[in-house]
């Protein structure tokens, strides 16, 4: 049984206007993701994958399907039941610089989580100082603010909240698109490390290729609403079944002037053939 | 907690805000101390002192049409006045805060509810109001007070309610539903804290405004007579007006007085707290500079852009400034296209604004030159500057959707500035615009032209930046992360236009970039940045397949190659045969 059951997932949004029909993003989505494990999900923008990760948050409803974690539904959860739940599913989001309050110090922001759960606050400022450790931050980075931390360490700042009550699944939402480059690497580094510790399993939504390829045992790929492809990283992202996939691969560009022009000319190949 | 006292500091530094609240302070003591200061209560009557004039002993500032002490009356009011503030505001802050933060957080159906109620509280005419409602107040200042604050609440209610809209979808309020917080917690802990700024200042004009109402009411004779108020005093100084005119003059400054305090001291409030400084702007003065021995321009040279030595500072927080580029030397060719790539902060984007002669007002080059068709750009002015700007060198931004204006459509956009540009009829512009979008891969040009920007994609949006760039045969093209906010597929479309449109216009491309895959697939050459240096120029090949410098090195090594795949199973694996 895995850990996180998405079946026939769909999701719409009303639309503005009097009896403006719904438009739907998602159109019947399914997708398992093991204990420990990590999934990544590939797709362009409007193709539904963020909306995908929100609703398994609980910040979007489903309009049909089911949800189970752990075998249990969650689609349908009281407020109540889905705050419990914060123990076991957690998020890191794109966006460093919005997902951490400004006007709060970073030992506030990681403690409160903490404290709602039932911890004490004595607990809970040592338990802050090991998760600073194991983000590789300085021990004295819980009295500042996010104001003062660069994209890469409030991006670990947001990881240290979202490991701190010890989550089955953390859902990632581009957690690295933000960041420069080096930085890049050595976040998801950083995720790969916690997640060979804590055994944590992860929902990695992105819309690289190379980042997905980099962390994710196996592969999804979400293509306007509908996933189109799913298996072994290795295999969905150098040798793939559908047009889409391919044509996403190598739409990508290599640091390589002459394998670059190579691509190109496959591209170009593709898109004649008029795949989608 | 280190904010917090920076605001305090900053307020102890306004002269406005500290002088304002020392006034009121001072007000409010006066007025607490009323009982030992006032020998005589302030309706205490004697007949014999019948407009007594000011320094009569006992009487400091001479009595009233009864005889009453007009010092003792004086520091009465003030009593009355911070009661009658303290309950209006204290009922307005109480119901709108509470009232913005439930209809601003929760879903529609409530805010509609909250809505409506608020609209209703505001059509009722206040003051008429709180008169015909003496018979259930039984005239006490206070209940009618208890209802002006209800009156006073709709203003506060919108506040908190925009304030609440816009903070409610932050990812941080996210990240809290996630980590289990109740919607009380969230509402007291991440969004009260974004609304206290402006709640404060508009506390310092809801006071103002109710102490002027009950005086008001006073003045009108409405309500009881036995509480001492300023507007009963003004209003008996005012029949005695040819007797005592003095009687008039006290209560007049004292209101005056405090009023005015409390509108300058929000004023002051809004300053440090909103900061609303005004800040000098430049008008066609073109970028500053402070280049005292720029390098003579070099005639005869075959490079369309030259750079030299470019420094670019900015003034830092304690007067010193900082320098974002440092001697900076690029060179392009005609029809040559120069990948620029850095990290953010390196400093690649001030180096293209400084071409364009757009830097923030702020910035000033002290260094170095930029040669342009061998005219020197630096120390231009706007006037001097527009001729080229556009014409001769173009720019396509980052991200496309926040440099077309919503408010038009398209195609009136790029007919602006083709004329602008070319001084062509509108109709020939027309012709040509939509001769471009064709060009520049859109499909129905007359429908794009005919387009609002939101009704765009963000490639097509690109699309047509693009097409307005190219519009006046550019001889350089200044594209600053022109594909970085675009899918990876519209990314390589792009790139096929810029490659395609650059041959047939025979124009140079200066690509500011983070990506070295972009920069292999259209550049020339590469110069790589970094905390405002170039660190390395050359041939892309070269400096791709073999960097010399220790930086470029470690940025081609971060990024992500195609062949590293994980391979550490995941410790509960299931099945292959569960997918689909």
């Amino acid at each position: 049984m895995s850990l996180l059951d998405v079946t026939d997932l769909r999701v719409a949004f009303p639309r503005r206007g009097f009896r403006a029909k719904p438009v739907e993003v998602l159109h019947g989505v399914s997708l398992q993701v093991g204990a420990g494990e990590t999934l990544g999900l590939v797709g362009e923008s409007g193709s539904g994958k963020t909306t995908i990760g929100r609703t398994v948050l609980g910040l979007a409803k489903a309009t049909a399907g089911s949800i189970r974690f752990a075998g249990r539904e969650i689609g349908e959860l009281s407020a109540k039941e889905r705050r419990a739940l914060a123990k076991d599913i957690q998020v890191v989001f794109q966006d460093p610089y919005s997902s951490l309050n400004p006007a709060m110090t970073v030992g506030d922001i990681l403690t409160e989580p903490l404290v709602v759960q039932g911890a004490t606050v004595r607990d809970a400022r040592a338990r802050v100082r090991a998760l600073l450790d194991q983000v590789g931050l300085p021990a004295d980075a819980a009295d500042r603010r996010p104001a003062e931390f660069s994209g890469g360490q409030r991006q670990r700042i947001a990881i240290a909240r979202a490991i701190a009550p010890e989550p089955k699944l953390i859902v990632c939402d581009e957690p690295v698109s933000a960041l420069d480059l080096s930085t890049q690497a050595l976040v998801l580094d950083l995720f790969i490390d916690i997640q060979r510790r804590t055994g944590t399993a992860y929902l990695f939504i992105s819309h690289d290729l190379a980042v997905v390829r980099h962390i994710s045992h196996r592969v999804a790929v979400l293509y306007r609403g509908d996933l189109i492809e799913t298996g072994p990283a290795a295999t969905v992202t150098s040798a793939p079944d559908h047009p889409y996939t391919r044509k996403l691969l190598v739409a990508a560009p290599v640091a390589d002037p002459v394998e670059q022009r190579r691509r190109r000319e496959e591209r170009r190949r593709l898109a004649l053939e008029g795949h989608p | 907690m280190s904010t917090r006292t920076r605001t305090w500091r900053r307020l102890l530094r306004d002269p406005q805000a500290v002088v304002t609240a020392g006034i009121l302070l001072v007000i409010v003591a006066l007025g607490l101390l009323a009982p030992f200061l006032a020998q005589h209560g302030p309706n205490d009557s004697d007949l014999g002192m019948v407009n007594a004039p000011a320094g009569t002993p006992g009487y400091l500032l001479g009595a009233d049409e009864s005889g009453r002490d007009i010092f003792s009356r004086l520091l009465h009011s003030i009593n009355t006045s911070a009661v009658s503030a303290l309950i209006g505001t204290g009922v307005a802050l109480a119901v709108g805060v509470t009232a913005g933060l439930v209809g601003g957080y929760f879903g529609a159906r409530t805010r509609g509810a909250t809505e409506w109620l608020f609209n209703l509280v505001m059509t009722f005419p206040g003051l008429l109001l709180l008169i015909i409602l003496m018979p259930v107040t039984g005239g006490d200042y206070r209940f009618t007070m208890l209802i002006f604050g209800v009156l006073l609440s709709p203003g506060i209610y919108r506040i908190v309610r925009n304030l609440v809209l816009g903070v409610k979808n932050e990812l941080y309020v996210d990240a809290a539903r996630v980590s289990g917080l109740g919607n009380t917690r969230i509402l007291g802990r991440h969004v009260l804290s974004v609304v206290r700024g402006p709640i404060i200042i508009a506390t310092a004009f809801l006071m103002g405004a109710a102490i002027a109402t009950q005086s008001g009411l006073a003045f009108l004779g409405v309500g009881s007579k036995e509480i001492p108020s300023f507007g009963d005093m003004i209003s008996s100084g005012f029949r005695n007006l040819y007797l005592a005119p003095a009687q008039f003059l006290w209560p007049s400054l004292l209101l005056g007085l405090i009023t005015a305090s409390l509108v300058l001291l929000g004023n002051a409030l809004r300053d440090t707290l909103e900061g609303s400084r005004p800040k000098p702007a430049k008008v066609g003065q073109g970028q500053r500079t402070d280049v005292r021995t720029g390098p003579a321009p070099v005639a005869g040279t075959a490079a369309l852009l030259e750079i030299r030595d470019l420094t670019i500072a900015y003034p830092g927080p304690g007067g010193e400034s900082r320098e974002v580029v440092r001697g900076a030397a690029l060179r392009i060719d005609r029809g040559q296209t120069l990948g620029l790539v850095g990290e953010s902060g390196s400093g690649k984007t001030q180096t293209a604004f400084a071409v364009l002669g757009v830097l923030p007002a702020e910035a000033v080059i002290t260094r170095g030159s930029i040669v342009f068709e061998g005219r020197e750009l630096v120390g231009l002015t706007d006037g001097e500057m527009r001729p080229l700007r556009g014409k001769q060198i173009a720019y396509v931004p980052q991200e496309p959707m926040s440099n077309l204006d919503p408010s038009y459509k398209v195609g009136a956009q790029l007919v602006e500035g083709v004329r602008s540009a070319l001084g062509v009829s509108k109709q020939e512009a027309r012709t040509r615009v939509l001769a471009l979008l064709g060009r520049c891969g859109i499909a129905d040009p007359p429908r794009t032209f005919d387009s609002y920007p939101h009704q765009l994609s963000g490639g097509m949006a690109q699309r047509v930046l693009i097409a307005g760039a190219v519009a006046s045969r550019p001889k350089l093209l200044i594209a600053d992360e022109p594909t970085t906010a675009l899918d990876v597929t519209v990314q390589a479309e792009i790139l096929d236009l810029l490659r395609d449109l650059q041959a047939e216009l025979g124009m140079a491309v200066l690509l500011v970039t983070h990506n070295f895959g972009v920069v292999a697939d259209i550049c020339d050459h590469i110069a790589v940045m970094s905390r405002g240096e170039i660190v390395e120029t050359g041939d892309v090949q070269k400096v791709l397949n073999d960097p010399r410098h220790e930086y470029t090195r470690t940025l081609l090594d971060a990024i992500l190659d195609d062949t590293t795949v994980r391979t550490d199973p995941p410790p509960g694996a299931i099945t292959e045969g569960a997918d689909r």
